[in-house]
């Protein structure tokens, strides 16, 4: 096992229990559902939660559980899908910027800092400006940004373990970089790598969220848990469950991960002090 | 009644024992020894003395001070008998000072802080004990931050710590192992003249360490009190045989010959080598010449330079001057040309990659010369070190220290270099495990004619193993001679402080 502390944590193991609870019912809860997620019924407009829909129903008629399980399932995969792919870029950027050193070093590393400068909502205006409206755009905003963290993270990480022993005798050994990196920088990255992931999905479902709120992210009538608390918002004086419902999805989501990230900070750190 | 007696102590981590029944009194103003290999346990009782074992630590047994007994004792109580009346010194005193604060300040905080001085009463107190421990200018030490510090001087400043408070009993833990053998000899003078009638409790792995200091010796092994006694008698005449082995492993000057130098060619040479760090110049025009087949010890203290000249032949740093030639060929600044040269470093564990196993750690020289079919040579090269297959699947933490060095040195070895570079090699080894290790280099060097640069800061280990020995202080190389002319009729004045400084486990001597 990786972690050996992690067992020991309750919360942790709750929260990834409560995970994979919530990813599963986004994949079946659907398919049990008679409803479809874009089916608009006009004399079933705003309707409380009820045995016909569980959810009730939003302001042009549509099944909100449905809605809802579809909306965790963009979420979840955008959050995953946009955290591997920083997390791909973000460990060779940093680990060649680190291993290397010198020039290049500093080249990539103000890259990252000239990034970083980018406002990041203009930016994505641009973006759907320019390329119009797109499901993928959101993964391409958020991986831009995401990945300048992991990079400067893994970039100090890297500074220290090339000043380590086993570093200097793989070298002597005629290791080249891109041994260095895949065989004696990466593995021993992966502890700090899998906490910083973990505390890093929540920020990205985040930013999801915030992107389809302002209406720039995935568009009507796929949807994401951050365009329903969108139009649930319009409709909170009159129809309160249709924000209440995906908001408090997003809630517990993003609380999992954060508690998972915590726990494995945790379990990470105690096996440092035992050894 | 003694001032510190312990009972039938044991630590225990779930079903493991670290320290086993352990009993021993100790008398004001008595020194005793406690003598042991690493893993023996003489760490963990000091800690659970002190009431700081390991929160998961189980603690048994009755530990008496000056009539109180201390376990059981709360946190504050504790505390209060800590500092003021039993002190410690720690093995690494960097690790054991807040790098942030200064030197002065923290020790005027132990007296603060246990309400024995204050404001300038305690500056004062604090500024007379650095005088005491022997600090030149008390005064500027006392606002100097750690760093400033040289090894030497820290653990200087770490004893005034201890005994600023002027403590019943002194627990030194290792106080000397990270230091040279010249700063070691005058801090275990120190130690001895100033603890008045404190009682000393001295751990250490080193016999030559407890021989000259200690009235009483106590020898622990796996947990277990195994012998204890007068340090004269029980050295002369060591009962139990573990006590008559690390008699017989401990390091001694003139108990092998050492053989003389082989009449080879050179395989490596350097001429006027500089190595600069910034400004520092860490290597002096440096003039080295190795003998195909010999072993060439590389004496000095630490921030003599050896390492940096090694590092610097291996072209793990650059050099600013000179030339290195091997094999005939003059060398430029990359890795690449150096194929033929390897080394082994002085903690086995970091040099190994945690994430990897034993097989691929050893087969990585070959892999990455393209070799492919390597596992057969990998299982004979581990037996060749003293290992087999069943190592071949571990990862480094599930090596002990001589374990993971047998594993660094098949790894060194196994692409039959012509120079193997040792750079402290044994250090962080048990005086027994050290001397397999030294007997499996000579074995190897007597099979293939590898040749080897041994750096050690210790004249006894290199005594007997080496052919040649280069002595360096300050950056520069002072002495080179056969090792026998060498030990016999030393020429400068650093070689005979290195060999006058070496504890001898000899009480006799």
């Amino acid at each position: 096992m990786l972690i050996p502390g992690l067992p020991e944590h309750r919360v942790v193991r709750f929260s990834l229990g409560l995970l994979l609870v919530i990813a599963v019912a986004a994949v079946v809860g659907p398919w049990m559902s008679p409803h479809d997620y874009t089916a608009v019924n006009f004399d079933a407009l705003k309707r409380p939660p009820s045995a016909e829909h569980w959810f009730g129903t939003d302001d042009l008629g549509r099944d909100l559980f449905v809605r809802t399980m579809m909306g965790i399932r963009v979420t979840l995969i955008v959050a995953v899908v946009a955290s591997l792919v920083s997390l791909v870029i973000g460990i060779l950027y940093g680990a060649i910027a680190g291993l290397i050193g010198g020039r290049v070093d500093a080249v990539m590393m103000r890259l990252v800092d000239a990034l970083f400068a980018l406002p990041f909502v203009f930016f994505v205006i641009l973006l759907v400006v320019v390329f119009d409206n797109n499901f993928y755009l959101v993964f391409l905003a958020i991986g831009v940004v995401n990945w300048l963290d992991m990079a400067r993270i893994v970039r100090g990480q890297t500074l220290s373990l090339r000043e380590r022993e086993f570093v200097d005798a793989a070298r002597l050994a005629g290791v080249g970089t891109p041994g260095l990196i895949v065989r004696h920088i990466a593995p021993n990255l992966i502890g700090v790598v899998i906490v910083y992931l973990t505390l890093s999905v929540p920020q990205v479902i985040l930013m999801e969220s915030f992107l389809s709120f302002l209406g720039l992210g995935v568009q009507e009538p796929q949807t994401s848990l951050g365009g329903l608390v969108d139009i649930g918002v319009s409709q909170l004086e009159t129809a309160s469950w249709i924000l209440l419902i995906p908001a408090a999805a997003l809630a517990v989501i993003l609380m999992c991960f954060n508690f998972l990230g915590d726990g494995l900070r945790d379990a990470l750190d105690a096996r440092s002090r035992a050894s | 009644m003694s001032l510190l007696e312990v009972d039938g102590l044991s630590v225990v981590y779930g079903e493991k024992a670290v320290v086993d029944n352990l009993s021993f009194q100790l008398d004001r103003g008595e020194s005793l020894g406690l003598v042991g290999e690493s893993g023996a346990g003489k760490t963990q009782a000091a800690l659970a003395l002190m009431g700081l074992a390991h929160p998961a630590a189980d603690v048994r047994g009755d530990i008496r001070f000056d009539g109180q007994t201390l376990t059981g004792l709360s946190e504050r109580e504790l505390n209060r008998v800590r500092a003021t009346r039993i002190a410690m010194v720690f093995q690494d005193p960097l690790q054991a000072l807040n790098p942030y604060v200064r030197v002065g300040d923290q020790l005027a905080r132990i007296l603060i802080e246990h309400r024995l001085a204050d404001g300038r009463v305690a500056r004062d107190r604090v500024i007379a004990m650095l005088e005491r421990v022997g600090l030149a200018h008390p005064e500027r030490q006392f606002s100097a931050f750690p760093h400033e510090l040289s090894g030497g001087m820290r653990q200087r400043a770490m004893i005034a710590a201890a005994l600023v408070t002027e403590p019943d009993v002194l627990i030194a833990d290792e106080p000397t192992t990270a230091l040279d053998v010249t700063v070691q000899a005058q801090i275990l003078e120190l130690l001895e003249a100033l603890r008045d009638d404190t009682a000393l409790l001295l751990i250490t792995h080193d016999l030559g360490v407890v021989s000259g200091h200690c009235e009483r010796t106590l020898v622990m092994s796996g947990g277990q009190k195994v012998e204890e006694g007068n340090t004269r008698s029980l050295f002369l005449s060591p009962s139990h045989p573990h006590t008559q082995a690390m008699v017989d492993a401990a390091p001694r000057l003139g108990a092998v010959p050492s053989p003389p130098r082989p009449r080879t060619e050179p395989v490596l040479r350097t001429s006027e080598l500089d190595v600069d760090y910034g400004e520092h110049r860490a290597v002096q025009s440096a003039e080295l010449t190795l003998l195909k087949g010999e072993t060439l010890a590389i004496v000095g203290e630490s921030g003599s330079g050896k390492s940096s000249l090694v590092r610097a032949v291996l072209g793990l740093l650059p050099a600013s001057a000179g030339e290195v030639v091997f094999l005939g060929r003059r060398l430029g600044e990359s890795v690449a040309e150096r194929r033929g040269m390897t080394l082994v470093f002085q903690d086995p564990i970091a040099s190994l990659n945690p994430q990897m196993r034993v097989r691929d750690s050893v087969a990585e020289p070959l892999r990455a010369r393209g070799e492919a079919d390597v596992k057969q040579r990998v299982i004979d090269m581990l037996q060749r070190v003293g290992l087999d297959e069943r190592f071949l699947e571990r990862y480094p933490h599930q090596l002990s220290g001589g374990q993971a060095q047998r594993v660094a040195i098949a790894r060194a070895v196994i692409t039959s270099p012509d120079v193997l570079v040792c750079d402290e090699a044994v250090a962080a080894l048990d005086g027994r495990v050290r001397r397999q290790i030294l007997e499996l280099l000579s074995s190897l060097q007597a099979e293939t004619g590898l040749s080897i640069v041994f750096i050690s800061h210790d004249l006894a280990t290199v005594e007997g193993f080496s052919h040649r020995v280069m002595v360096m202080h300050e950056g520069r190389v002072v002495e080179v001679a056969d090792a026998a002319e060498l030990f016999a009729r030393p020429v400068h004045a650093q070689t005979r402080a290195l060999l006058a400084a070496v504890p001898s486990p000899d009480p006799a001597a």
